[in-house]
């Protein structure tokens, strides 16, 4: 009875930690069947990659947000600013463990911020790759 | 005993005191609008900036800016429909000329009921309300813009917009 309750116990426990995380992987598990069918040549998300498209300096987008930096600034476990001047949560998934949860959401804003930076939506793997360097972080 | 009576009855003045001019501050005064009290427009709306109380535009320029949200002040906004529907819902029923909002017809002075204006930072009011304010210090790095109330206000965010 009591290693029954016990193990009850750890289960629960063991889930509740890794609700945060199932989201998160479905998500992940969403863009890399996309990035698949997009490119059969894709081999997996690299966080090196969405470093380099957080930090880059893009074409096509506006002139006053050429990268994910110029809101999020340069270090993604500190708070961003929003053109107007109000404070933006960090992106860094160890500073704001809820983020990349909600799908909904996540689409949102690669939505409307791909736009804004690059002048077009993002592809499956760039928002792999940035959710890879978002979580290492 | 009568330090206990004494203690009570001041502490029932302050109390009654503090009420008084709780009630002035929000009541009709220039410097209180209610803020968003619905959880979906205060998210949708405050991402960007902060959700602005719908008190500060007409019901008609609330309309027009849920109707253009893909440019908003140069920015896509846009949401779902039904995401759409409900903040505007709210918006509506509380904006600056909604039904029992009397006390805030003041902050339209000067509005033609035939435009419906967008931004709030060039009502006449506003306007006036700001003309101490010196332009250096609009373009002081941490107010960033005039959208960005909290910067001076304080206590925007709960409806107060007293000078600071």
């Amino acid at each position: 009875m009591l290693r029954r309750l016990s193990l009850m116990c750890l289960t629960a426990l063991a889930v509740m930690s890794a609700a945060q995380a199932a989201p998160r992987d479905d998500i992940l598990a969403g863009y890399a069947a996309q990035a698949k069918a997009d490119d059969a040549a894709f081999a997996g998300f690299s966080a090196a990659r969405g470093e380099a498209l957080y930090r880059n300096p893009h074409r096509g987008g506006k002139p006053d947000t050429p990268s994910c930096t110029s809101c999020h600034g340069d270090n993604p476990r500190a708070a961003g600013r929003t053109p107007v001047g109000k404070a933006i949560d960090p992106v860094a998934v160890s500073a704001a463990p809820t983020r990349y949860t909600d799908p909904a959401k996540v689409e949102k804003w690669f939505r409307r911020n791909c736009r804004e930076v690059l002048g077009r939506e993002c592809t499956a793997r760039e928002k792999g790759d940035w959710l890879a360097y978002m979580i290492t972080q | 005993m009568t330090t206990l009576i004494r203690s009570i009855a001041v502490g029932a003045a302050l109390f009654a005191a503090g009420a008084v001019m709780l009630g002035r501050a929000k009541a009709g005064s220039d410097e209180y609008f209610p803020p968003v009290s619905d959880p979906l427009t205060r998210q949708e709306c405050g991402s960007c900036h902060m959700a602005f109380p719908a008190g500060l535009l007409p019901a008609r320029s609330w309309q027009k800016m849920m109707g253009e949200l893909d440019h908003h002040f140069g920015e896509d906004a846009s949401v779902d429909a039904a995401t759409a529907r409900q903040i505007t819902t709210y918006l509506v029923a509380h904006a600056a000329d909604s039904a029992g909002r009397g006390d805030m017809r003041g902050w339209l002075r000067g509005v033609s009921a035939a435009t419906a204006p967008q931004r709030i930072t060039e009502l006449p009011k506003w306007v006036r309300e700001h003309r101490e304010v010196s332009p250096g210090d609009w373009t002081r790095k941490e107010v960033a813009s005039k959208a960005n109330c909290v910067a001076c206000h304080v206590d925007a965010e709960r409806g107060y917009f007293e000078d600071d």
